[in-house]
């Protein structure tokens, strides 16, 4: 007698986790880049996000093929070094109904792309920007890139004697509404967050620390495995609960923050340290550059705001995709035309 | 009684009295910059018009805010022709500053009305001088002193209208027209202009032979400047996501395109189907209009020289990956910064191959307001037909100055939105290729993100790809695509606006242009006629790539004569790599590019030049 096999295990619209995947991945073997890629196939899934709804963004680089490598059911655009903002501004404007996700390197964001990656946070474009940030330029073999720490050594011996750009400080300070810092060895924390961003509104700016194993996973270097295992310091606990699961959450305002997100959802954050306060903007950024003094790599969600409005509520747009149109809607009449031709002669 | 400065020789007085010239001459209007003349110039021009004679406006400005001199020359002329003049025959000199060198630029007979303290009478006897009390008119009618400036010009409106015998009823109208609803500010400035009127009539002595009079050559038709007809076409088009980054001269291109989407793309609930954004670069503008154009919807921008230099990266992505967008370039003239103020048609070559690695671009090039207004409806059925970016090139003459045109037809057609599979079409087809070639046409199916099914989606890249948009470096996937996108550059010689046989009397000469330099061609033709008795057959050509039309008429002539707007006769180079080399040797170049829009005298001069005419 045949035993039916078990049916797969399915999130809450029924899709198996498989229908998150993508292709294989050419990478490095070890590459921080490829756990980022399984994070977001895990929080896609846990999320029940429809793939057709995502539209997957990136610039260039080796973070930025990356797309290629998870959620092969949604469409994609790898665009050219540095753009990732513009086309995407573009691409959401068309279709402000779509999830928007984009992969970026630090070398794609904080130098070819800095005048795109600012405008973008400003307008607090609807979408989930997680820069890949390795410290180096890992597609072109290895050389520093503006968010390498001052003092930090290339392979070759270099030293660094440039200062960090932080991306995250500037990302408060610009306008981006739900910021945050992880590390792809953080899986816990990495999730949540990414859980977090889909149910966020607005720029969600993620930088994940992901180390580069062929270029910048040696001594020396502040961004490798060995070095975030150190340095690593929390700053909260993140705890989500999606508005489809029925959990109820205690609330203690001593200790924890607990912001109630765009689709309903919730996140807890569980203060690990008193002088945090994802809520004010001086404050985070005054955490953020408190501590990169003290040599620490602060992780946590840094600063949130639920209540501005992105790029696209304040275009007041119509509620169906400007791309989806119909011609009645889009081209004028000819009584228009007439109008126009009187008034001009 | 003023004597209306008449210097003349009584003989050459009385034989220009006597030849009057009647709505064939040019007005130059000589002030400076920022000193609102320009409701002065557009009465004047409206006026012209108004009174049913064909007319054309040209704004000769600096590349500064105020204080810099500015000309206006508007042209009357009973044959039609709308090209700049090299001179001009009625001089208003209200700008101090270049008044000495503005009389000296005229030819013998013209007319010069100017502020009595200039006395300019001083520096041509041969030319009928009206000095006019500007200030002691103005102050008598303009009570308020800081408008004093604004209104000083519509004095000069009535002073001209006067000596040239303009329609005091139509001038009326006009003004009436200019300032809307306004009626303090109607009287304001009708009341300038009947002082200006009245000083003439009783204080200047007519001696020049110029006049306007009546005709009925413009009636039903319009006044528009080239970048509001482009903005037109591009709303009956249904643009729907416009990025764009401030540059002279295509800013009003934008500003019109904006005007007409916030009046007609408004639900009545208050809210938009469209959205404009003022990017921070002509980079971001371009990744936005590619952005969109992907994801479904009718995107443009529209920049002069300097953006379409930016652009070059993207451009090569839109072509590579397949997606549509319109790029408008308004020309000025380069290299580099160059003169923004001043026209050219110099950005053809650059544009035709902008952007790295065997990459060309399809560029519509229209030569009238009407052409603006079609081509660029046009230029957005083309970019979803054939899936990649278009430009259309037009230029500062064009688009910045006044022109008078037959109406604009409604579109007869429906939008195009080209080859797009929805979830139903998958559905039956099961699957699909992004960049298959499926109907022969080299033109494949795509899909808008957000498609409701499992195998809608694809994966859009710069980066080497095959048929499955995968990615690629094997030789023969990589020269599949590029082969066909070869082939989907050839067919579109088909699909873009085919060339105009403007003239065509068999000669055995040609000419070939593109854009505004039709104007001055047209003109010379007549003229080259009129004064040789040879006449040459004329292409115009609206597109490239370039139809088979003009290939055929390189074949049919002997010699075949480029006129364009630039110094490196940059058509006539795009034309030798399309034709063979028996055929390009035929061709020859007549060049232009000081900055000014070519003129017909210029044309005609080199042509007898080198046709030993
Ligand atoms: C205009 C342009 N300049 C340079 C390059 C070469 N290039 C490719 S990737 C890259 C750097 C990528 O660094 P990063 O964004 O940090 O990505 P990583 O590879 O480290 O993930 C560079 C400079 C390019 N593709 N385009
Ligand atoms: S070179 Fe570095 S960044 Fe690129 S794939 Fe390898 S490990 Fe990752
Ligand atoms: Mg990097």
């Amino acid at each position: 007698m045949a035993t039916s096999t078990p049916a797969p295990k399915v999130n809450h619209i029924g899709l198996p986790v498989l229908e998150y995947r993508g292709g294989k991945s050419t990478l490095c073997a070890g590459c921080g880049h490829n756990a980022i890629s399984e994070r977001i196939i895990d929080a896609m899934y846990e999320m029940g996000v429809e793939p057709e709804r995502v539209m997957k963004m990136s610039g260039i680089g080796c973070s930025s093929k990356s797309p290629a490598y998870f959620m092969s059911r949604s469409h994609s655009f790898n665009s050219v070094h540095g753009r990732m903002p513009s086309v995407s501004t573009g691409a959401i404007l068309a279709n402000h109904t779509m999830t928007m996700l984009g992969v970026s390197g630090d070398g794609d964001t904080a130098s070819i792309g800095m005048g795109q990656f600012v405008h973008l946070l400003r307008r607090n474009l609807p979408m989930i920007y997680i820069i890949e940030d390795n410290g180096v330029y890992g597609l072109t073999k290895g050389q520093f890139s503006a968010t390498a720490d001052i003092g930090s050594k290339l392979k070759t011996g270099i030293v660094n004697d440039l200062p960090a750009i932080d991306t995250c400080s500037l990302a408060i300070q610009l306008g981006a509404t739900f910021v945050g810092r992880s590390f792809s060895g953080d899986k816990k924390q990495l999730l949540a967050m990414l859980k977090a961003a889909i149910a966020h509104k607005g720029t969600v700016m993620l930088d994940v620390i992901s180390p580069c194993v062929t270029f910048n996973d040696h001594e020396g270097s502040t961004k490798s495995y060995k070095f975030m295992q150190e340095h690593d310091e929390p700053i909260n606990e993140l705890g989500f609960v999606a508005s489809f699961e029925d959990i109820h959450v205690d609330y203690d305002p001593g200790t924890t923050y607990d912001v109630e997100m765009h689709d309903g959802s919730s996140l807890r954050l569980r203060k690990l340290r008193e002088d945090y306060d994802p809520t004010d903007k001086i404050k985070a950024v005054q955490l953020l550059m408190d501590s990169h003094a003290k040599g620490e790599v602060l992780t946590g969600v840094f600063y949130i705001d639920t209540q501005k409005s992105s790029f696209t509520d304040l275009l007041n747009l119509v509620d169906e995709p400007l791309g989806q149109q119909p011609e009645s809607v889009t081209r004028p009449s000819k009584a228009v035309l007439d109008q126009l031709m009187t008034s001009l002669q | 009684m003023a004597t209306g400065d008449l210097v003349l020789g009584q003989e050459q007085g009385q034989s220009s009295a006597q030849q009057r010239v009647v709505n064939d001459f040019s007005i130059n209007v000589a002030t400076v910059n920022g000193s609102g003349s320009q409701s002065a110039n557009s009465v004047l021009l409206k006026s012209i018009f108004g009174m049913g004679v064909p007319v054309s406006g040209k704004n000769l400005f600096p590349s500064n805010i105020a204080g810099l001199p500015t000309w206006y020359t508007i042209r009357a002329s009973k044959d039609g022709y709308v090209a700049r003049k090299r001179v001009s025959e009625v001089l208003v000199a209200m700008n101090p500053e270049t008044a000495k060198s503005d009389i000296l630029a005229l030819p013998a007979g013209a007319v010069a009305i100017y502020d009595e303290s200039l006395n300019l009478k001083q520096y041509r006897d041969d030319v009928v001088c009206y000095p006019v009390p500007f200030d002691k008119i103005t102050a008598a009618v303009c009570p308020e002193a800081k408008l004093r400036k604004l209104v000083r010009n519509m004095v000069y409106v009535g002073v001209v209208a006067q000596l040239l015998s303009l329609d005091l009823t139509v001038i009326e109208q006009s003004v009436k027209k200019q300032f809307a609803k306004k009626q303090k500010v109607f009287d304001l400035n009708y009341g300038a202009v009947k002082a200006g009127f009245d000083f003439a009539q009783e204080k200047l002595v007519k001696q020049d032979p110029y006049a306007i009079e009546h005709m009925n050559q413009t009636a039903g038709k319009i006044i528009i400047d080239g970048n509001a007809a482009c903005g037109m076409g591009a709303v009956f088009a249904g643009v729907t996501v416009v990025a764009w980054y401030p540059i002279t001269p295509s800013t009003s291109l934008i500003e019109a395109t904006s005007d007409l989407l916030k009046k007609f793309r408004v639900t009545p609930e208050g809210k938009a189907t469209f959205a404009v954004i003022q990017a921070e670069d002509e980079l971001a503008a371009v990744g936005m209009v590619l952005g969109a154009g992907w994801a479904g919807a009718r995107s443009m921008t529209s920049t002069s020289g300097p953006g379409i230099s930016l652009m070059a990266e993207f451009a090569g992505l839109g072509y590579f990956a397949e997606i549509p967008g319109v790029i408008f370039d308004v020309q000025r003239t380069g290299p580099s910064t160059g003169m923004p103020t001043r026209t050219s048609q110099a950005d053809l070559l650059s544009t035709a191959f902008l952007s790295h690695g065997d990459t060309k671009h399809i560029i519509l090039l229209p030569g009238s307001v009407k052409e603006c207004f079609e081509l660029s409806h046009d230029a957005f059925d083309l970019a979803e037909r054939i899936q990649t970016p278009i430009f259309v090139l037009t230029d500062l003459d064009l688009g910045m100055n006044n022109w008078m045109s037959e109406q604009f037809d409604y579109p007869e057609t429906p939008l195009d939105r080209g080859k797009i599979l929805t979830a139903e079409d998958l559905n039956k087809l099961g699957s699909f290729a992004r960049y298959k070639d499926v109907d022969g046409d080299a033109i494949g199916w795509r899909t808008l993100p957000g498609t409701r099914h499992n195998k809608a989606a694809y994966f859009t890249r710069g980066s080497g790809h095959n048929e499955s948009a995968g990615y690629t470096e094997k030789p023969e996937e990589y020269l599949a695509v590029m082969d066909r996108l070869s082939r989907k550059f050839e067919n579109a010689r088909k699909l873009v606006p085919a060339p105009i046989l403007e003239r065509n009397v068999g000669s055995k000469v040609g000419v070939i242009a593109f854009g505004t330099t039709d104007f001055a061609l047209k003109e010379s033709l007549d003229e080259i006629k009129k004064r040789y008795n040879v006449d040459v057959d004329y292409l115009r050509i609206r597109a490239y790539p370039f139809a088979h039309e003009i290939h055929d008429f390189v074949a049919s002539h002997e010699r075949v004569y480029i006129v364009e707007q630039n110094r490196d006769a940059q058509l006539l180079s795009l034309l030798k790599l399309d034709l063979p080399a028996e055929q390009a040797v035929k061709l020859r170049s007549i060049l232009h590019y000081n900055g000014l829009p070519i003129d017909a005298l210029s044309i005609t001069e080199e042509f007898a030049t080198r046709e030993g005419l």
